[in-house]
């Protein structure tokens, strides 16, 4: 199995999608809940598999093009097929996923087999019927929205219009319109005239969950700004501008890529932002760009780290942060394996592992902890003995249940409130 | 401006520093570890083309802490005053970053293949002739191996070697200091058209650079090995018996 790059529920959270590293997206569907054992609540299993990227090679700059899917989106459903846009670092595809049970049989001009019958033999014409058949499940590129990105497509939206969504690379973003595919419309451009003087870069985008015209963007240097396309047809102009003031006492030579943001979301309700830097998850109020309403650390035992996992690149791990479906809990990912939740309401948080050897199938997580200094307690573990290559960088959480799906390294790991 | 206080938070190979300085009753210098961060990064720049484009957003990163690190130093006048070649009141400070980014004459007789030359070498692209040349008279100033380390507070003849390092740092600070481009902003002219450029926007920088702090941060670094620390290694083996045949030759 390879490296899961991307984790995202549907819109009813009956499907769960994963992209990886190899370009290939699997789909899984909850299970129905049967009458006989109500207190199983479905489980996912693998709906379709598809290879959405292939690799690819650029003649023109001599380098290759990662088949890696980076995001998946899904559309809202219109009808009885799935659509969802994934994208590698160059190219967006519109997959369509469908479901055939069916099939036509009895023919004229050809046989159950498929092979053409001999039109002179044919004495008797007959109607086809349609008869039942396996269940067959098909995903078909529908479109391909490719040569509008000279750098790396870190971010895909879907509008609340559903007519168009929005893809973003490093310096720019460019929107689309789902029937067409040979245009795009260039929305922002931070690209400067002189490349020498570049020291800012885009690293994530969202359309607002509810008004069409408004998006963030997030920065390298921390800041998000929201956009109105309403105003211009080339937002360089933010409507507003989110940063926090630095923390002089925290300054170090790290401080910069600490901030740099590499996840931003709406929340559902679409009152708040959340944020992903290296060491915290930020929520901020719309309404208020001077500072975040709430700043939650995520794993602050890192902070005195940094120079190691600056060199050993660690420090430019992008994590990403989901909201659940109310809005009240925010999780996100960290190293070892461990993910965290914060109740916003509570304030309570809990750190929790993804990993088959610390937890059986069925059994209620252990909250985990990380010790600091020289004395260890029973089951917690200490800072230098935590796995920095064990990553949990993507995560989802099913938009009305509490269902989570935790992407560990080339494990799906999906975890459900306990029922009693 | 970086208080002095903080370079705890900035540095934190500091138990394995003091334990490699046996003896030393210094901290460690803070230039030291800023010129180490300042190595390490360029380095990262270098090392990080492959046959896919390099991240974009971790190449600007890089070479924005390369940025800050070189306007401290010029503001604190440590670029300056290298520059000006004044043997005047050297402070010990300057003296050990010197020293371990030059190797004293007494040692290169015992010097064992320090790291971090080939991959320059392999990628130049033009100025062969110069850039070799230069690559030739700082290879003898490589990075000490590490137990060169444990005496680098030993100055045994101060005078002599400081003039040689000065000359050797001379040649590294030039292409580093602000004549006209930037070296930070040369990284990212023509990125637009191919990121290979940015070898060869490099190579010229990296010639006269001391590569070789990978090797001493590797006793700083943490025992945790990732995926992309194992790139860099297995770069490094490579320039170890490159830089092995150079020496010998």
């Amino acid at each position: 199995a390879d490296i899961i790059s991307t984790v995202e529920f549907n819109h009813t959270g009956e499907l769960l999608a994963t992209g990886d590293k190899g370009g290939r997206v699997v789909i899984f569907q909850r299970e129905q809940e049967s009458k006989n054992q109500p207190h199983r609540r479905g489980e996912y299993n693998v709906y379709s598999t598809f290879q959405s990227h292939e690799p690819e090679f650029d003649y023109l700059k001599s380098l290759e093009i990662e088949e890696k899917i980076n995001k998946i989106r899904w559309l809202p459903q219109q009808n009885a097929a799935y659509f969802l846009l994934s994208t590698n670092d160059k190219t967006v595809k519109l997959w369509k996923v469908s479901e055939r049970d069916k099939r036509p049989e009895g023919y004229n001009l050809k046989d159950e087999d498929g092979r053409l019958r001999d039109p002179s033999m044919i004495t008797v014409l007959r109607v086809p019927v349609l008869r039942p058949m396996d269940l067959m499940v098909e995903a078909t590129p529908r479109r391909v929205f490719a040569n509008a990105h000279t750098y790396h497509i870190n971010s895909i939206s879907v509008n609340s219009d559903y007519e168009t969504y929005m893809s973003a690379d490093d310096l720019r973003i460019n929107l689309w319109n789902f029937e067409i595919t040979n245009q795009s419309f260039n929305i922002v451009d931070i690209k400067p005239a002189n490349m020498e003087e570049l020291t800012e870069v885009i690293t994530a985008a969202e359309f607002h969950p509810h008004h069409c015209n408004t998006f963030v963007y997030s920065s390298s240097k921390g800041t998000i700004r929201l956009c109105d396309m309403r105003t211009a047809a080339l937002c360089d102009r933010h409507a507003k501008f989110f940063e926090e003031p630095e923390d002089p006492s925290n300054r170090s030579f790290f401080s910069e890529i600490i901030s740099s943001i590499s996840d931003v979301k709406f929340s559902h309700s679409g009152r708040y932002i959340m944020t992903r830097d290296y060491l915290t998850v930020k929520v901020w109020d719309l309404n208020m760009e001077n500072r975040p309403i709430e700043t939650y650390q995520v794993h602050d035992y890192l902070r005195s780290k940094l120079c190691s996992l600056y060199e050993n690149d660690c420090i430019f791990d992008k994590f990403e942060c989901v909201w659940n479906g109310s809005d009240s809990v925010i999780m996100t990912g960290s190293y070892n394996n461990f993910f965290r939740m914060f109740d916003r309401n509570t304030k309570r948080d809990v750190m929790l592992e993804a990993s088959r050897e610390n937890s059986k199938p069925r059994a209620i997580l252990k909250p985990r902890k990380v010790c600091v200094g020289g004395k260890r307690r029973k089951d917690e573990i200490s800072v230098d003995s935590l796995d920095f290559s064990k990553k949990i960088l993507h995560t989802a959480w099913h938009p009305s249940e509490n269902i989570i799906a935790v992407a560990a390294t080339n494990n799906l790991y999906i975890f459900q409130d306990k029922v009693n | 401006m970086f208080v002095r206080g903080l370079k705890r938070k900035c540095f934190d190979g500091e138990e394995d520093i003091e334990g490699t300085l046996a003896g030393i009753k210094a901290i460690p210098s803070y230039n030291l570890q800023r010129q180490s961060l300042l190595d390490m990064s360029l380095v990262k720049l270098q090392l990080c083309h492959m046959l896919v484009e390099p991240n974009l957003c971790r190449s600007v990163l890089i070479a924005n802490t390369v940025r800050q690190i070189q306007e401290e130093m010029t503001q604190d006048g440590t670029w300056q005053m290298i520059n000006t070649q004044s043997t005047g009141q050297a402070s010990l400070d300057r003296l050990v970053s010197t020293d371990i980014l030059c190797r004293s004459s007494r040692d290169q007789a015992e010097e064992k293949h320090g790291p971090a030359y080939g991959t320059f070498n392999k990628d130049f692209e033009g100025d062969q002739a110069q850039d070799s040349s230069e690559t030739m008279s700082t290879v003898s100033a490589v990075q000490a191996p590490r137990n060169l380390q444990n005496n680098v507070w030993e100055m045994e003849s101060p005078q002599e070697n400081k003039g040689n390092f000065q000359k050797s740092l001379d040649q590294i600070f030039e292409t580093l200091e602000n004549k006209s481009p930037n070296t930070v902003e040369d990284l990212f002219s023509e990125v637009d058209n191919s990121y290979y450029d940015l070898d060869t926007m490099l190579t010229g920088m990296m010639s006269n650079t001391k590569m070789g702090h990978c090797d001493s941060l590797e006793t700083f670094s943490s025992p945790t090995n990732t995926a992309s620390n194992s790139n860099c290694k297995s770069d490094l083996n490579d320039l170890d018996h490159i830089v092995e045949i150079l020496v010998e030759s």
